[in-house]
């Protein structure tokens, strides 16, 4: 085999299974998989949860991660923000003829490091390859299956006024990452994207709480999109405080320079938490004690008056409106 | 020193604000000249902060914003040449024009593409030998001095098919253009941070000396712009209306006279049409002649139908500072983010986007 992706690669014939058998199996083996039937089969009973995404990123290789970590954990924490346990996911890309192979094994190094970190198994998968141009170098898609134990009632409907606010770490760290490797936008400090499987931390915070109440990640559209999210759809108002935000240096500094916000920059490694008053505190110790919530903090809580609303009280004193993320997100010009 | 936190000390904020308190007896109204400024005065809740003395309202100060309709539509005119690829900054692209937008020409197929410098423009020259590549260039003194830099930068390195269109504007004229025409008593003027950099703070000495109007130079952090209102309340509670700069850290009386210099080789000045105010004298920035065959004007002839500004859209006032973004009819009602009728609410230097964002304190109680 050559060292790039040609489109005889995606056409079912000889070199899609020797891509498959040896690009994809070696990095992702599990039975189910390795039958290499049409479908995955698997055993589950009681309520599950269900959820896909598609990864687009670019560029496809950032500080911290890649595009194949970012899609295990993506999808992994989506069905982790309902309380479940994540199963299996399925894995479908979508390859730019031309593609270098190193490249997509790196790729698929990734994909493996991060299922065995999240203990998920990827069980069923589909390989495409279209002309040069047509996809912007790699594009993946996971679907995700997971178990909710029974009792457990987590939905962003569910924010009740007194209810607090946590956020298990820094905020705006994946978005700068990104915007760090773009071109013209060079920074010289070494800030990593916070991609990461959340599952464990959710099931732990589970073992000392019941009374969770909304579990979020704030990805595209940051923080404050989440927020207004809860607040929209809980019909319920959200006061948070500045000071109690954690933000890095690194990203902060990057913000003032861009003109940037961080409550708005994109995270893949944090949630937002919604729980009962009785159990922040609880709940907040158990947060520390994973390495993905070692910054976590109790930044506001659920009030009954502007529902639908989401005001932080700033610095230096006066409260603001916090609304969704309209648009992009663009360095400031002038 | 990292000069975000301390410039963000709330102790210290609380304490310029009792300060400004303390000596404001007139009631005044300061303008600032600066998307950047419009923005943090909002982000920051500056008008919480000072006292209801000091009435401030946003001018000229957003790049986007101030980009007229007729420019706009050359602009998505030239997107639908064949072989050209358009580059511009972010927001241009889903500013509404008279009858299209470059968001929709890109949709209907034109190749624009979003860069955050100028040199990326030229980048894509390089790339794209057999494509001619117009960057629309949109800013103050700002963002001037780095076109000029991309204009010489493709010049030396023989690229012959980028080109410029110079909608670049000058401050201190429009400054002059709304003092004259009076339409707002100002008693103080918030001179723009980034500008001053290049430009220094002498060009906005005809402000104090023909119209008697106080001019502080600010930075962007809260405490910067507190201490810009404490020393135009000052100065304007004393009778002794001058030029000061309270962002000695970027800002020198001098400016920076290699980006002038840059900004003075490759463009010349001429008058220019900015939205809402019209054309104002002396006030835009043209290629020279001797560098023309970058000029975007001479190497490309486009028809256009005479343009038609949104109706009941009130960018132009907004940007004179003649209405607030509160007054117009549309604002949050039809006109928001996501469904934006004019340039003020595209920008995120635009005063309807500030105040959608962060929401106006005199509408706060509402919700």
């Amino acid at each position: 085999m050559g060292d790039t992706i040609l489109l005889a690669h995606g056409s079912g014939g000889k070199l899609s299974h020797e891509l498959v058998e040896k690009n994809f199996l070696p990095f992702l083996a599990n039975p189910a998989l390795n039958k290499l039937d049409d479908s995955a089969i698997f055993e589950a009973s009681g309520r599950l949860a269900f959820t896909t995404d598609s990864y687009v990123v670019n560029p496809i290789f950032f500080p911290g991660g890649d595009i194949g970590k970012l899609a295990v954990c993506g999808t992994t924490n989506d069905l982790a923000m309902n309380g479940a346990k994540p199963l299996y996911l399925s894995l479908s890309a979508i390859i730019e003829e031309g593609f270098p192979i190193g490249e997509l094994e790196q790729i698929m190094q990734s994909i493996k490091k991060a299922v065995e970190e999240a203990e998920v198994s990827i069980i069923t998968g589909d390989t495409k390859v279209v002309n040069q141009g047509q996809a912007d170098k790699l594009f993946i898609t996971t679907s995700g299956v997971g178990i909710i134990s029974p009792g457990v009632d987590i939905s962003g409907a569910n924010a009740r006024a007194g209810d607090t606010v946590l956020l298990s770490g820094t905020i705006g760290d994946h978005g700068i990452a990104i915007m760090s490797q773009r071109e013209g936008l060079r920074f010289s400090m070494a800030l990593e994207s916070d991609c990461a499987p959340l599952n464990k931390l959710v099931s732990q915070m589970l073992e000392v709480s019941s009374k969770i109440h909304c579990l979020r990640d704030p990805t595209r559209g940051g923080l404050a999109t989440t927020l207004n999210e809860f607040a929209r759809q809980s019909k319920v108002g959200i006061v948070v405080e500045e000071v109690k935000i954690p933000v890095k240096e690194e990203v902060k500094a990057a913000c003032e320079l861009l003109g940037l916000d961080p409550i708005y920059v994109a995270n893949e490694g944090k949630l937002v938490a919604i729980v009962d008053p009785s159990d922040a505190d609880k709940i907040l110790a158990q947060m520390k004690r994973n390495i993905y919530g070692k910054d976590a903090a109790i930044i506001g809580e659920i009030t009954k008056e502007h529902p639908g609303k989401v005001i932080m009280k700033t610095k230096l004193g006066p409260s603001r409106i916090v609304d969704m993320l309209s648009g992009e997100l663009l360095p400031r010009i002038c | 020193m990292k000069f975000i936190d301390e410039y963000q000390d709330s102790k210290l904020a609380k304490g310029l604000a009792y300060k400004i308190a303390k000596h404001s007896t007139k009631t005044i109204r300061l303008m600032e000249f600066c998307g950047g400024h419009t923005h943090a005065i909002m982000r920051y809740g500056i008008r919480q902060l000072v006292p209801k003395t000091v009435e401030m309202r946003s001018g000229p100060g957003c790049p986007v914003c101030v980009t007229a309709t007729a420019d706009l539509d050359k602009a998505i005119a030239l997107a639908h040449l064949p072989d050209v690829i358009i580059t511009t900054f972010g927001d241009m692209i889903r500013v509404p024009s008279s009858y299209s937008s470059l968001q929709q020409a890109k949709a209907e197929g034109a190749d624009i593409r979003i860069v955050y410098s100028t040199m990326d423009a030229v980048e894509i020259a390089k790339a794209n030998p057999e494509k001619s590549v117009i960057f629309i260039g949109i800013g103050f003194e700002t963002t001037a001095p780095t076109i000029a830099a991309s204009i010489l930068t493709a010049q030396q390195e023989k690229i012959d098919n980028f080109y410029v269109l110079s909608l670049n504007k000058l401050t201190p004229p429009v400054m002059r253009a709304l003092l004259d025409s009076g339409e707002i008593k100002l008693d103080g003027i918030v001179c723009p941070g980034h500008v001053s950099v290049i430009i220094g703070s002498h060009p906005y000495e005809f402000i104090p000396k023909d119209y008697g109007v106080a001019c502080v130079v600010s930075g962007f952090e809260p405490l910067d712009i507190l201490l810009c209102v404490d020393k135009l309340v000052e100065q304007i509670e004393n009778g002794e209306p001058k030029v000061e700069i309270a962002y000695p850290r970027g800002v020198k009386p001098e400016g920076n006279t290699k980006a002038r210099q840059l900004m003075e080789d490759v463009f010349e000045i001429s008058e220019a049409n900015w939205r809402g105010v019209g054309f104002v004298p002396q006030s835009g920035l043209k290629v020279r002649g001797k560098y023309e065959r970058f000029d975007a004007d001479k190497a490309f002839s486009v028809s256009l139908e005479p343009p038609r500004e949104p109706k009941g859209c009130r960018c132009g006032d907004v940007i004179r500072g003649a209405a607030t973004p509160l007054e117009c009819k549309l604002f949050r009602k039809v006109c928001a983010p996501e469904s934006p009728v004019g340039p003020c609410m595209v920008s995120s230097e635009g005063a309807c986007a500030a105040y959608y964002q962060y929401g106006a304190p005199e509408n706060f109680q509402g919700f």
